[in-house]
Parts: structure tokens; sequence; C-alpha cells
């Protein structure tokens, strides 16, 4: 059953709560990865790892350092649901 | 028609002991943070290295091995005449041949033991604690010395970002023989050659020799990529050698993995579940990434801290370019 939007925005801020220790309100979709949650590129691939187990989905490196926004994870996970 | 006679050695291998030598120069986060336009706290924070060593300019890798493995023959007391094989990984030996070994044993006085240089990078010293444990079980040798040895500051780029402020001098040694008791648990190795661009040298000798102006190659990695590789996938390999051993997690008192990237590390304890009371290896802080040095040269240190103890069961994993790895779980000397 994949996935809707809400729901992987809903899974995403938990990871990224989880690994930052962020609130999980803070952690919406227009947020910048790096400029507005101070999350590193370490981090960011740690943040994918984590949501390719819970969304069952395979997130290329190129297309994870591409991610500016939390949008734009979601945006490929959505889309990259079978 | 004939029976050849098959050679058989020891039931069980182990390893009798530790050898360091670490570059003389202490080199601060501050020091190199210049041409990278980088600080201190941005160097701690990515990688836990708070400083790293380096060798004298004039002292060349094998002058480092050899400091390592005179260092392992006085603590084992091992003669070194008794060394069957030389086993040297570096990735920092700038002759395509001979191999450094056959030179470092020659200094030791190791001649005329086998001698060959192995190339995995990181992994190189599991890689080679593996063909030990092979050869002295097979009674191909009876004691073999294995080394790990890296100039890594001949190979670096002070303006590279990716992965040159990472990295130190050393080298470490280890003694594999027999043993009456199981000292060196399975290897558990790999490679993914679809990753041979996640590490790499910047450009050939050839390509050098065709146009001199391209300079010294030096070193780059995708560092997100490693990261995330190293973090991941080393886990179920290091779950992998502990089952292979016979153990579970519970059973590790020491984990050594090799000395990239602190997060790596801390990454690593999360996903193989180590229990708190395992004592790890964080050498990198002072040392710095030292490649196929750097799981020796923090075993040395436990050991020599008092931190880790003799006996106690420790798992090791390499992991680096090619990009090739190697765990095992082996009993400390």
């Amino acid at each position: 059953m994949a996935y809707t939007e809400q729901e992987v925005l809903a899974g995403l801020a938990e990871i990224v709560a989880e690994e930052t220790g962020l609130a999980v309100e803070t952690v919406t979709a227009d947020k910048s990865f790096v400029d507005d949650l101070d999350i590193d590129s370490l981090s960011i691939m740690t943040i994918v790892t984590h949501a390719e187990d819970k969304f069952e989905v395979t997130i290329p490196d190129e297309a994870a350092k591409d991610f500016n926004t939390v949008g734009d994870a979601v945006n490929f996970i959505v889309g990259a649901q079978g | 028609m004939a029976t050849l006679k098959q050679a058989a050695g020891s039931q069980f291998s182990r390893i009798y002991g530790f050898g360091a030598y670490r570059g003389e120069n202490v080199v601060t986060n501050d020091d190199i943070a210049g041409p990278i336009d980088s600080s201190d706290e941005w160097i701690r924070q990515r990688t836990g290295i708070i400083t790293r060593r380096r060798a004298d300019a004039d002292l060349s890798v094998i002058d480092l091995a050899v400091n390592a493995a005179q260092d392992v023959l006085n603590t084992t007391g091992i003669a070194a005449s008794d060394i069957g094989a030389v086993i040297l990984s570096t990735v920092t030996y700038f002759h395509q041949t001979p191999a450094a070994a056959a030179i470092v044993a020659e200094r030791i006085g190791a001649n005329p033991a086998a001698a060959y240089d192995i190339s995995a990078a990181c992994a190189g010293y599991t890689y080679g604690i593996a063909q030990a444990d092979a050869f002295v079980r097979a009674g191909t040798a009876k004691y073999v010395l294995v080394i790990g040895a890296e100039k890594m500051s001949d190979f670096i780029d002070p303006t590279d970002r990716s992965i040159s402020f990472l990295l130190g001098d050393g080298a470490g040694a280890a003694i594999v023989g027999p043993s009456d008791t199981p000292g060196i648990g399975k290897t558990v190795w790999g490679a993914d050659g679809t990753k041979a661009g996640s590490i790499y040298q910047t450009h050939s000798w050839q390509e050098m020799g065709a146009n001199p102006e391209l300079g010294f190659p030096t070193l780059r990695q995708d560092g997100p990529s490693v990261f995330k590789w190293a973090s991941f996938k080393m886990g179920p390999v290091a779950l992998e050698a502990i089952d292979a051993a016979g153990l579970t997690p519970q059973d590790i008192d020491v984990f050594v993995p090799h000395q990239a990237n602190m997060r790596i590390i801390d990454q690593l304890i999360k996903q193989i579940k180590l229990p708190e009371h395992v004592v790890v290896g964080r050498d990198i802080a002072d040392t710095g990434n030292t490649s196929a040095a750097s799981i020796p040269l923090a075993a040395h240190r436990l050991l020599a801290e008092g931190t880790a103890k003799s006996g106690d069961v420790c798992l090791q994993i390499g992991f680096g370019a090619g990009l090739a790895y190697a765990a095992q779980v082996i009993v400390l000397p």
C-alpha cells in the first residue's frame, strides 16, 4: 500500500526528530535540511537510510544529495513507491 | 601413481601481539583548516578528529612499517628469523615493484620470509589477518607478520575538503601464529567494485606522465556516500562475523573498527547493537585516519592504556576504497 504525501511527511518528520532531537512539529515540508534544520550531509544520509527502510523505497545517493527541503525528500519518496 | 604430501598447520591461530608507530608531529585542526575554509569546530563535529599525527618528511612508509614491526617483535619476543611471511598493506608506497614488504623483511632480519604487499586500503589490515590466519592453519607459515603502514601525508591535497583533512601517518603490526585454542574467527569479507569511484586517486601515474601539469595525484572521496555505506552496510557484515565465530553481540568485549570517522563508529555501534560494556577503539580522535594502520594502532592503544585486556573478545572490521571490507572476531593478545 502506497503512503500518502501526508503520511510520508509525518513519518519523515519522526525520523528527523529521532536523528536530530528537533521537535517533530518543526519539521515541515518547506524547511531546508541544511539552512533551517542545521542537518549536515552525513545526518541526511542517516535520515535517508531510515526512510528507505520505513517506506520500502530506494533513494540513490545522488538523489539524496539533491534534497534541499524536507518537501524534496517527501516528493521523491512518494514518487519512488511502487 | 605417487601421492603427494600436503602441509597441515596448527588447528587454531591467534594474534601474539601488536606493534605501533605514529607520526611524530601532532597536527591540529587549526593547522589545516585555512586552505579548506573550515574550522576546528566543524572538523570535530563532522569527524571527531581533534588532532592527527603525521610523520617527518624524510621518513618513508617503509620506515614507518619497520618501526611498527620492530615494536611487535620486541613485544612478543618472537625472533625475526622465525617469521615465515610478511604481509604489508599500504596504498602509499609509490613503487609498482618490488614490494615494500620485501625491503621491510630484510630490514627487520626476517629474510628470507615470503614478503608481499596487498592493496585493500582501509580494509587491508583485516585482509592481512585473514591471510595470516589461513597460512598458519594451512602450515604455509608458522608466524606471519601483518603490517598496515601508511604515510597518507604524501598523498593529500591541503585544499581538498573531502578526505585529506582526516588523514594521518602511522603503522600498526601484528604477529599471527599457532594456538592451542581458537583465536581468530572466520573472516567475513568482500568488495563492491560498483562503488570504486567512491574513494579514488585523482589521476593515474600514466596520466601524470603524459601531462606533468596534473602534478602528483592525491585522494578524494564522496564523503556522504561512503558514510552511508560504511555506517549501514558494515553493520550486517560485522554481525555475520560475530555469528560465524559462534558468538552474539553480548559476547563482544572490545570493538575496534577502522578509524575513519567517529560518526561512523557511533552509527556502527547502534547498527550492531553492541552492549554498553563494550570498549570501543576511538584512536581517531588524536591519530586521525591512518587507513590500513588504524585498527592495529587502536587495538595496541587499548591494551597499552589498560582499557582492554589480554583474553578479551574483540570484533574488528576494516572498510574502505574498493570498496573493500573484512571483519573478524579475535582474542586480544
